[in-house]
């Protein structure tokens, strides 16, 4: 934010960056392969609904095109789900080896929102991972920053920190990791995860 | 494609404001101006004491702009808490983890005070220093939506540097009230023993009461922008916050929850309620009204009305396709 911003008390909402979620296929190789981490086919968006009617359109027809796009790959058909801080989940759900579909669908999520002007209500997009212990893990894409951290819930809010370090270190060199730990915020409860 | 945006500024609130600060900055420039000539005119020692308010004016901004935190936290008996503390620790934390996320900010500190009364405030001179403060009451009254309108108008005071822009903009009254403080008591023992001196030095008399003079002139303007000022900024906050999150009603609701005019709003059956309305509604009405002209000059918070029409005004721009 600028000084005249400041000084005028102006705040100029924050516009995603969308392209970066692309680079997740090729960190899913990497991830399989260092970590022993595969994909669970499962991806959702996070966005922080508007209220009134035009966002309540934008969001039916974000459904509608995903529901199709469903039907005709033969994948399941999109959930949508409410958290109780209020944010929307859409999560979709496809084959553990169709990672780009995945992405491709969750990319549509993001820029329909953003060519109807609600780029900035977007918070994240994440996708989950299983390994052979069924420990759970998460690539959480934060919008605004551009960046991704890991997210390795375990039972009863607690998180494994060290398995998520660990996965910092394999999935830096194809993607663009947070390196402010402070803002690797826990989604507990992510539905997809 | 250029996505086009819904979240337009508001041109009359901006330039509302920084036309305030300049007549502030145009009161201080004249009130500095003032003092150097009266010195000048007077060949006066006296600038002495003005360097002094200078000196000390300064220092207590500065203090203030760095222990505001600790200050307020104190005051308020609030403890800095972590997640893990409680239920509603972790709730407020979710709430903020999420606001910052939206609004790609750095995560204050956060505190509860135990009081019951309804209420939230953000401190700390910079992002990195800053506290969000909530009391329990608010808590327990809001709703997760409501609460997290509180909060996003919360954090749009620290991304707008208010603790900074308000302290720059309170420099003038510290040291125009320190002056009038100083040439009073300078009135009652310098000038005395002055007096008795039979040296000649008469100027020191007027001068001192003319200081006086133009720093009471100079206090009572620069507060009235400042509170003015201070409403403007509580705006532009409410509206930052709305459009975060994209919920203005969420917070025009903690709004009237909190300011305790929920009451107002009749909950019994219309045709129950209609012998009271000769009693009730129209004397709150007027009495509120009557207040407002005069007591809005002086408050440092807009009326609710005021705010909540700007929400509303928000509320339908968004919706807007």
């Amino acid at each position: 934010m600028g000084f005249l911003d400041t000084l005028l008390g102006r705040t100029k909402p924050v516009q995603p960056n969308l392209d970066v979620l692309f680079q997740l296929p090729s960190a899913a190789v990497t991830l399989e392969a260092a970590a022993g981490f595969t994909p669970t086919g499962t991806g959702s968006v996070c966005f922080r609904p508007v209220e009134g009617r035009a966002f309540a359109d934008v969001e039916k027809d974000v459904r509608e095109l995903l529901d199709l796009s469903g039907a005709k790959s033969g994948s399941l058909p999109v959930e949508v789900t409410k958290d109780s801080f209020g944010f929307t989940w859409l999560v979709s759900s496809h084959m553990s080896d169709e990672v780009e579909d995945l992405v491709t669908d969750l990319h549509a999520v993001n820029s329909a929102l953003v060519d109807n002007g609600f780029g900035p209500q977007l918070l994240c997009t994440l996708v989950a991972f299983r390994d052979d212990q069924q420990r759970r893990l998460a690539l959480v894409y934060l919008f605004k920053r551009g960046t991704f951290y890991p997210f390795a819930p375990l039972t009863g809010e607690r998180r494994d920190s060290a398995l998520e370090l660990q996965i910092k270190g394999a999935v830096s060199g194809d993607l663009k990791m947070e390196q402010d730990l402070s803002r690797w915020f826990p989604v507990w409860g992510a539905p997809g995860l | 494609m250029v996505a086009r945006t819904r979240y337009a500024p508001d041109r009359g609130l901006t330039v509302r404001m920084g036309l305030t600060m300049f007549l502030l900055g145009l009161v201080f420039v004249a009130f500095v101006a003032a003092i150097i000539g009266i010195s000048l005119l007077f060949h006066a020692s006296d600038g002495a004491i003005v360097f002094f308010a200078l000196v000390l004016g300064g220092g207590m901004a500065i203090g203030s702009l760095f222990y505001s935190d600790k200050i307020a936290l104190s005051t308020a008996q609030a403890q800095v808490v972590n997640p893990t503390d409680s239920g509603e620790a972790a709730m407020v934390h979710g709430i903020v983890d999420r606001v910052c996320a939206l609004a790609d900010m750095p995560k204050p500190r956060i505190a509860i005070s135990p009081t019951d009364l309804p209420n939230a405030f953000a401190t700390g001179r910079n992002n990195e220093h800053a506290v969000l403060c909530v009391t329990r009451g608010l808590i327990r009254r809001l709703t997760p939506e409501e609460l997290e309108g509180v909060i996003s108008h919360e954090m749009s005071h620290v991304a707008h540097k208010d603790v900074m822009v308000m302290t720059v903009a309170s420099f003038l009254a510290i040291i125009a009230g320190l002056l009038i403080r100083f040439s009073f008591y300078g009135e009652l023992f310098g000038g005395g023993r002055r007096g008795g001196n039979n040296n000649g030095n008469q100027g020191a008399l007027p001068i001192l009461l003319i200081i006086m003079a133009v720093s009471i002139v100079v206090y009572a303007i620069s507060f009235l922008l400042i509170r003015l000022l201070s409403r403007y900024r509580e705006l532009a906050a409410d509206r930052s916050g709305a459009l975060l999150t994209g919920q203005p009603s969420a917070l025009a609701s903690a709004l009237q929850k909190v300011s305790g005019s929920i009451g107002r709003i009749p909950t019994k059956d219309l045709r129950e309620a209609q012998p009271l309305n000769a009693f009730f509604f129209a004397p709150a009405l007027s009495a509120q009204q009557a207040q407002s002209k005069i007591g809005a000059l002086f408050s440092t918070h807009p009326s609710l009305e005021k705010r909540l029409a700007q929400l509303a005004k928000i509320s339908e721009q968004l919706g807007q396709r």
